[in-house]
């Protein structure tokens, strides 16, 4: 006889709602890497109007976690478990901030012409988008070498962030006029380096469930490449 | 929204001298789990025997105010058999007969009329699948019920209460005398139950009233303080003793 039925339904519907949350988030980013590459403002609207669908999934799903805890009192497994879906879905949402912004400068940057042509920034969206798909396939197949492989991926994203950096400064020493859209750029380039964050915080969070152990793996793949390069490189 | 299947209206009850219920006005809704939760004489116990009549032979109780079944009310003129028959209860110690298991669930249908052997057959199989106790009976219906364990008992009096078919069942600390496990199996059926039954349960365990019931009421020195979604009970009661009864401050 398997006991605690009710509470086991429980934990189904928040795995669920994990799930419809996630592929809402990676939706949103899709969105934004085409609305950025073709200058779709309108698209990018609909990813703004997408951020409050997401921010209420959120909401919605703490409430859940708050409530299993209050009442079904989980232990072990279970406590991981929701403790998890409490943490992660505020890197969810946060991921879909992210989102967010970067299709707020879309609309303002719709109709003019770019600086530069964007080649770095696509490669580096790619390659955050990669990483949230794939931490939050982790979550959904809990497979910690999944979500090692993302935390690991994060020394890609932070190299071609700071490429980014250092052409843009360059391109804006040498013309003044391009410091407005200059700007633009390296918050967008930000923004996808702390997406990248947030899919190493969630596959943290994902071998933190499984094992019980929370590292910052992050942390631990690159402690050699640690490197700050200065701007005039 | 559910019916409301009880709805008392400023009941009291003294015993003797003492006041153990206060003005108590609340509705019970229909195929629900509603739990009430309170410290030791605070009368939630009192209260549940008020709503099967179950104080009356008690000496020096004097009751006043109303108690509607189905807006019948059942200190008025009513038939305190049937109100028994509706509204079924299972005591904190599980209570079977000395006789076999078959005879104790088919006591109540066999007072109430029922002879023929086919028909009793089925309904101690039923009462017992509904108790989730068939499968583990059902190749000793013949032996004495003492022989089952404490869990199996306390199930066959729920199987007990089922069979005369109710409408509300009552428990009092149903699970207080049980292992967790046999604990989590009764949680369990009562999650199955309330899809037929309203159930009304004391429980000394918070915890337990978190887990399974829909709506909680908690008492204290006679008095309902709060009555509300369990969800909302646990996570944000309005009242603070309440809260500090809940969260262990007092109690």
């Amino acid at each position: 006889m398997v006991l605690r039925h009710s509470f086991d339904q429980g934990l189904d519907d928040l795995h669920l709602d994990l799930l419809n949350m996630g592929s809402l988030v990676e939706e949103s980013i899709d969105n934004t890497i085409y609305a950025l590459k073709k200058q779709d403002a309108e698209l990018a609207g609909k990813i703004l109007v997408n951020d409050d669908v997401i921010d209420d999934f959120e909401k919605k799903i703490e409430k859940k976690c708050m409530n299993l805890i209050a009442r079904q009192q989980p232990l072990a497994k279970d406590l991981r478990t929701i403790s998890t879906a409490l943490k992660i879905i505020t890197d969810m949402e946060r991921i879909a901030d992210a989102s967010a912004d970067i299709a707020e400068i879309t609309i303002r940057m719709s109709g003019k012409k770019y600086i530069k042509p964007l080649i770095d920034i696509p490669k580096m969206a790619e390659l955050a988008k990669i990483m949230v798909k794939k931490s939050i396939d982790a979550y959904v197949k809990q497979d910690i070498k999944l979500a090692e492989e993302v935390c690991a991926s994060d020394d890609a994203v932070d190299a071609l962030f700071n490429k980014i950096i250092l052409d843009l400064v360059n391109l804006m020493k040498n013309d003044p006029g391009t410091v407005e859209q200059g700007i633009d750029l390296m918050f967008i380039a930000k923004y996808l380096e702390r997406m990248g964050d947030h899919a190493t915080n969630i596959g943290e969070w994902v071998v933190f469930n499984v094992t019980g152990e929370h590292d910052h793996l992050a942390r631990l793949f690159h402690k050699e490449s640690a490197h700050v390069p200065p701007y005039d490189e | 929204m559910n019916m409301q299947k009880i709805h008392t209206n400023k009941l009291n009850l003294f015993y003797t001298d003492v006041h153990a219920l206060k003005e108590i006005s609340i509705d019970i809704e229909e195929k629900q789990v509603t739990a009430l939760i309170g410290p030791s004489g605070c009368g939630k116990s009192t209260f549940l025997k008020t709503l099967n009549r179950m104080n009356d032979l008690i000496a020096g109780v004097k009751i006043t105010g109303d108690v509607l079944l189905d807006g019948l009310n059942i200190y008025g003129p009513y038939d305190i058999v049937e109100l028994r028959k509706r509204v079924g209860m299972v005591f904190q110690k599980p209570n079977p007969f000395p006789m076999s298991i078959f005879d104790n669930i088919a006591y109540g249908p066999r007072i109430h009329g029922v002879k023929s052997r086919e028909k009793l057959e089925e309904l101690v199989e039923n009462s017992l699948r509904s108790a989730a106790l068939w499968d583990e009976v059902k190749d000793r219906l013949k032996k004495s019920a003492l022989g089952l364990s404490g869990g199996q008992q306390q199930r066959l009096c729920i199987a007990r209460v089922l069979a005369v078919n109710p409408e509300v069942v009552l428990m009092d600390e149903p699970t207080s005398a049980l292992d967790p496990i046999s604990t989590m199996k009764i949680e369990d059926l009562m999650e199955e139950l309330k899809e037929k039954y309203t159930i009304i349960i004391v429980t000394h365990n918070m915890q337990q009233a978190g887990r399974i019931s829909d709506k909680t009421a908690f008492f204290l020195h006679g008095e309902i303080v709060e009555f509300n979604q369990t969800e909302k009970i646990f996570s944000k009661p309005a009242d603070k003793r309440t809260e500090d009864y809940i969260t262990g401050r007092f109690g």
